[in-house]
């Protein structure tokens, strides 16, 4: 195995090397700032190292009231994404019918176009219909964003899965509820749950939308949008900005894991 | 056969009960199947999404009256000529080339990580590699980018780094250039330029790369073997066939800093990227129709791209 990384040029091993520490050094100099004594500034290096942010962190209301709604939002919209996504890739990849292109655009177009767009969209004709921003708003807009990712990862799985499966189990007398039990879902389970995470993790996160269809509630993104501008606490701030990268990680590594053997891995595009 | 033949003809006794009913049903009629699996995710699409971008578009076309601030709700095209005034159309132009900017160095930094994971990277290291890629695109967006507002900040780690290594002039001299220099990293373009990067850079990488693992090995050694050297290698090549992938992945990066409002808000300069316009007529100035209108910008400059790209089959490497 390691052989072949030993064959590439330096200088590709080197631009590689550079390229990802690029991307991870910024994420772990977040991890020493939750740690920091320091108050005030940014300061580099920190002048010293400590815990008490992360009681202080625990103790915070607003913290947990904006973490509880964030995760209610992501569950609700998690259940939605995967019911639509699931019912849209099984009826595109099953058959052939006039307007299946059409289908998958309007699944895709969400997250295609700029997050600004689908926000002020809909705040737009929130106001024109006269609907009142509630929890309801932020679910509206994270389901709508979320089926695609659910969709990919089902198409893909049944794309996969032999359609002679299917009609060995109508042959074999099961009706088409037994065949969805026990043929169809054991062999998309893992996908499904697999985008679940992963439609899980985009709405935990999601704050563009978001800033446009919340009133005055708070998820997690948007609490951290409001320190970042306007920073009250900043080691508060720093503790939570380690926790969520953390608890961001979980949920794709284990989407990972679900659909590793597959032809393709969940989580390709976000 | 008509369904009535079908019945007279079939071995097995019609299901009893209600669910059989329905599956004998659907057998019958995979249309109506088809029918019912497909309504939900339609008329959600449908009418949240694509109704809200109607009402959305519906708008642009209506104006503000200047005196009273209210909307005038009949068709003009007033609203679009203000976005050719100089001050709007400066806050285009400089969107676009920052995304044309970012665009182009994220498929530069990009490439030797595609091309490593695609080309070398075998077995646990395939998986290593993809990892390194998965986990900082699904990183908290919001923490990536005050990662960098601590990175940039005047006391932060880039300064230091700058004053332990004894370069600090280099910094300053960086900093001194105008329009794109600023007081400190963290309120010039450059940083804006350098937080845009790293945040929509990975998903350059897996296009890019998914093109590469489509590149058969011999004909790399078919070239070398007629005297190519490894740059003529590359460019006559790797790098034509890559293209559609970095260009599918150029979609992304493109399309993502043209509708970013928050990054040019947290780091960079004051002056107003396309975003950043829109929350604001929409918000404090309460211009929807123009707020509207500058939505439609990136969604035509969009349909533009995905035009180009279609044409040149980026959509297969997707």
């Amino acid at each position: 195995m390691r052989s072949d990384l030993d064959k590439a040029p330096w200088g590709l091993k080197l631009a590689a090397g550079a390229g990802l520490l690029y991307l991870f050094v910024p994420l772990l100099i977040i991890f020493v700032y939750a740690f920091t004594t320091e108050e005030k500034s940014f300061v580099w290096p920190p002048p010293g190292l400590t815990l008490k942010w992360f009681a202080v962190t625990w103790g915070r209301p607003d913290v947990w009231a904006a973490l509880s709604l964030s995760l209610q939002v992501a569950a609700v919209a998690t259940a939605i994404a995967m019911v639509l996504g699931t019912l849209c890739a099984a009826a595109v990849s099953q058959t052939r019918f006039f307007g299946r292109e059409m289908i998958s655009l309007l699944v895709i177009l969400p997250i295609a176009l700029p997050g600004i767009i689908t926000g002020i969209a809909l705040r737009s004709a929130f106001s024109m219909f006269e609907i009142p921003f509630s929890f309801w708003t932020i679910v509206l807009g994270h389901a709508t964003f979320c089926v695609v990712v659910v969709y990919n990862n089902a198409v893909a799985r049944f794309r996969r899965t032999s359609g002679s499966l299917i009609e060995a189990s109508m042959d074999l007398g099961a009706d088409g509820f037994q065949t969805f039990r026990y043929v169809i879902l054991p062999n998309i389970g893992t996908a499904l749950l697999a985008g679940g995470m992963l439609a899980f993790a985009l709405s935990f996160d999601e704050v563009i939308v978001t800033t446009f269809t919340a009133g005055q509630q708070q998820t997690l993104p948007l609490w951290m949008l409001e320190e970042l501008i306007r920073p009250r606490q900043r080691p508060v701030t720093n503790v939570v900005a380690m926790v969520v990268v953390l608890v961001t990680f979980l949920p794709i590594l284990l989407a990972f894991y679900l659909t590793r053997d597959g032809d393709q891995v969940a989580g390709a595009g976000k | 056969m008509s369904a009535e033949a079908a019945d007279a003809g079939a071995i097995l006794p019609q299901r009893g009960g209600l669910s059989g009913r329905l599956s004998d049903l659907f057998w019958k009629r995979p249309g109506l199947l088809v029918f019912l699996m497909l309504t939900p995710p339609v008329l959600w699409l449908g009418i949240v999404y694509l109704g809200s971008l109607f009402t959305l578009l519906i708008q642009s076309f209506y104006s503000l009256d200047e005196f009273s601030g209210l909307v005038i709700p009949e068709f003009t095209l007033k609203t679009y000529a203000e976005l050719l005034r100089p001050s709007n159309f400066d806050i285009i132009m400089r969107t676009v080339v920052m995304a044309a900017l970012v665009t182009l160095a994220s498929a530069i930094i990009a490439f030797p990580i595609a091309y490593m994971a695609a080309r070398y990277a075998r077995g646990k290291w395939k998986a290593l590699f993809y990892l390194g890629v998965m986990l900082p695109l699904w990183s908290s967006y919001l923490v990536k980018v005050y990662a960098w507002k601590l990175i940039l900040a005047k006391e932060g780690i880039l300064t230091w780094l700058f004053e332990v290594l004894h370069i600090t002039p280099i910094l300053d001299a960086i900093l001194a250039i105008p329009v794109i220099g600023g007081n400190s990293l963290s309120v010039s373009y450059i940083g804006t330029f350098l937080v845009f990067v790293y945040v929509w850079m990975p998903y350059m990488i897996l296009p890019t790369q998914a093109a590469l693992e489509r590149v058969p090995i011999n004909l790399t050694d078919a070239s070398s073997d007629l005297g190519g050297n490894p740059w003529q290698t590359f460019r006559h090549v790797i790098f034509p066939l890559a293209l559609p992938g970095i260009i599918a992945g150029s979609i992304f990066t493109f399309s993502l800093t043209l509708g970013d409002y928050i990054i040019p808000q947290i780091v960079g300069s004051s002056r107003l990227f396309i975003g950043q316009a829109v929350y604001t007529q929409q918000g404090t100035a309460g211009n929807i129709p123009l707020a509207a209108a500058f939505t439609v910008v990136p969604i035509v400059i969009m349909g533009f791209y995905l035009w180009m790209a279609k044409r040149q089959g980026a959509f297969d490497a997707l």
